[in-house]
């Protein structure tokens, strides 16, 4: 039997883990759950549930961030206003994850602790450079995503600390934004690749910035710096384009796996951006 | 742990202990046998429940986390109009074979059909889309749903 601690303030939080090291924070438990159950019986560590600390569930404005807590629901993301308005590409994202009654489970701090390369919230965190706020009895941390997830299982959290907070700088003058997910399914599917894209024009359609970021073909989110700067600096082109996925195909190194061949993840990952960037051309020519 | 909790409108309060999955603690230990495990892991969908009215997976949900909550298993479905509705709904339409996914599908609808008994045939697959079926392909499952759906606006309407 494992003992639980159910815990209403952080403060609770940390002295628990304080006596308690080897202690789980658990928040929806559709994937700790899982594990634990596949560990075997005697894989049976304390756990500490997380969803009686109301700061976790949180979704505010705060000082130009989209802040929302790390114990929302995909559920209260997908419908929340404030994410509609300020974090539409979060909002789909999630609604990608499961199936409805995980969603109602499962959170964003859970996902990102996850930090499966097959996370479908984290390409869209990546593109919109978001940061997580992690918070211990000793104080605060606020890291940017990208140096937070350094592998399948690997984030930079510390055992005293937990995941409160995800932190989206709103307003950032992206213009058009996409996220894409392809799976073998559409429902309880994990994702053979995904894809997530933001661009931002000048008014003469000039390119000034864009952001693109994989899901599942790679060991943590993927990007593509060099996809990014083939169609920065000027108007999207039949060219540009072509330029942006050949460069993206040949900088992402998928794998095979039991869902999809590397050379079929590499194929479709450089289609999603095609897609993307096509569809924009299009429009921009017919505006 | 002692927990108190709602089933299907009753109080019930008992010690278990606070890592018991749900799905055991319904199953075994209340005789609740509705509900179903499929996978155990999240992937089938034959074991949801409503926790405060919203869908929820009792195979990946414990004990310590129902204390002071309303669960609504397939058997406090026929409490409700909505519920007696959708059961008639789905032996009418013949959306039944060997049943072990139709707990799970009733109580993945209700929800939905409660909020927006208009529901299209899109919203319902969306609704269902965590369940799985291995015998009817869905359809009739479907359309025991939208005719539901049709019932129940109905009803509200008249009222």
């Amino acid at each position: 039997m494992s003992q639980v601690f159910i815990p209403s303030h952080l403060d609770e939080v940390f002295s628990i883990l304080n006596q308690c090291p080897e202690a789980r924070l658990m928040a929806g438990g559709t994937d700790l759950l899982v594990r634990l159950r596949h560990a075997g019986a005697d894989m049976k560590p304390p756990l500490i549930l997380l969803n009686k600390i109301s700061v976790l569930a949180d979704i505010k404005l705060d000082a130009g961030d989209l802040c929302i807590g790390s114990g929302v629901s995909f559920s209260a993301i997908m419908v929340h206003p404030l994410v509609q308005d300020h974090a539409p590409l979060l909002a789909k994202a999630v609604g990608t994850i499961g199936g409805p009654a995980i969603r109602n489970m499962g959170t964003l701090g859970g996902n990102i602790i996850t930090a499966s390369p097959a996370g479908d919230s984290l390409p869209p965190i990546y593109v919109m450079e978001a940061s997580v706020v992690l918070v211990s009895a000793a104080g605060t941390r606020t890291i940017p995503i990208a140096r937070f997830i350094s592998g399948p299982s690997k984030t930079d959290v510390r055992k005293d600390e937990i995941l409160t907070q995800i932190r989206i700088p709103v307003d950032d003058g992206f213009q058009a934004q996409c996220f894409e997910k392809v799976g073998l399914r559409r429902s309880l599917a994990i994702a053979v690749a995904s894809f997530c894209g933001r661009l931002k024009f000048a008014e003469d359609g000039t390119v000034v910035a864009a952001r693109f970021a994989w899901g599942s073909v790679a060991p943590t989110v993927a990007g593509s710096p060099e996809a990014e700067a083939a169609v920065t600096g000027r108007r999207l082109d039949t060219e540009s384009i072509k330029k942006s996925v050949a460069a993206a195909t040949e900088s992402l190194s998928p794998i095979d796996d039991i869902r999809a061949s590397a050379h079929y993840r590499r194929t479709v990952a450089g289609g999603l951006l095609r897609r993307f960037l096509e569809n924009l051309q299009w429009k921009k020519n017919h505006a | 742990m002692d927990i108190k909790f709602k089933l299907n409108g009753n109080t019930k309060a008992l010690s278990t202990e606070p890592d018991r999955r749900v799905i055991d603690l319904l199953r075994e230990d209340l005789g609740l046998t509705g509900l179903k495990e499929g996978c155990g892991t999240g992937e089938c969908g034959a074991c949801t429940v409503l926790m405060d009215g919203e869908t929820r997976l009792s195979c990946l949900t414990i004990a310590a986390q129902i204390d002071g909550r309303h669960i609504t298993t397939i058997e406090g479905l026929e409490d409700t109009d909505e519920g007696v509705i959708l059961q008639k709904a789905f032996v009418e339409q013949g959306a039944v074979q060997c049943g072990y996914c139709i707990p799970g599908m009733e109580m993945a609808a209700l929800p939905m059909l409660r909020q927006n008994p208009n529901a299209d045939r899109k919203d319902i697959k969306i609704a269902l889309s965590g369940n799985l079926c291995r015998c009817t392909g869905y359809v009739k499952i479907v359309d025991a749903v939208e005719q539901a759906g049709r019932e129940i606006a109905a009803k509200k309407e008249g009222l």
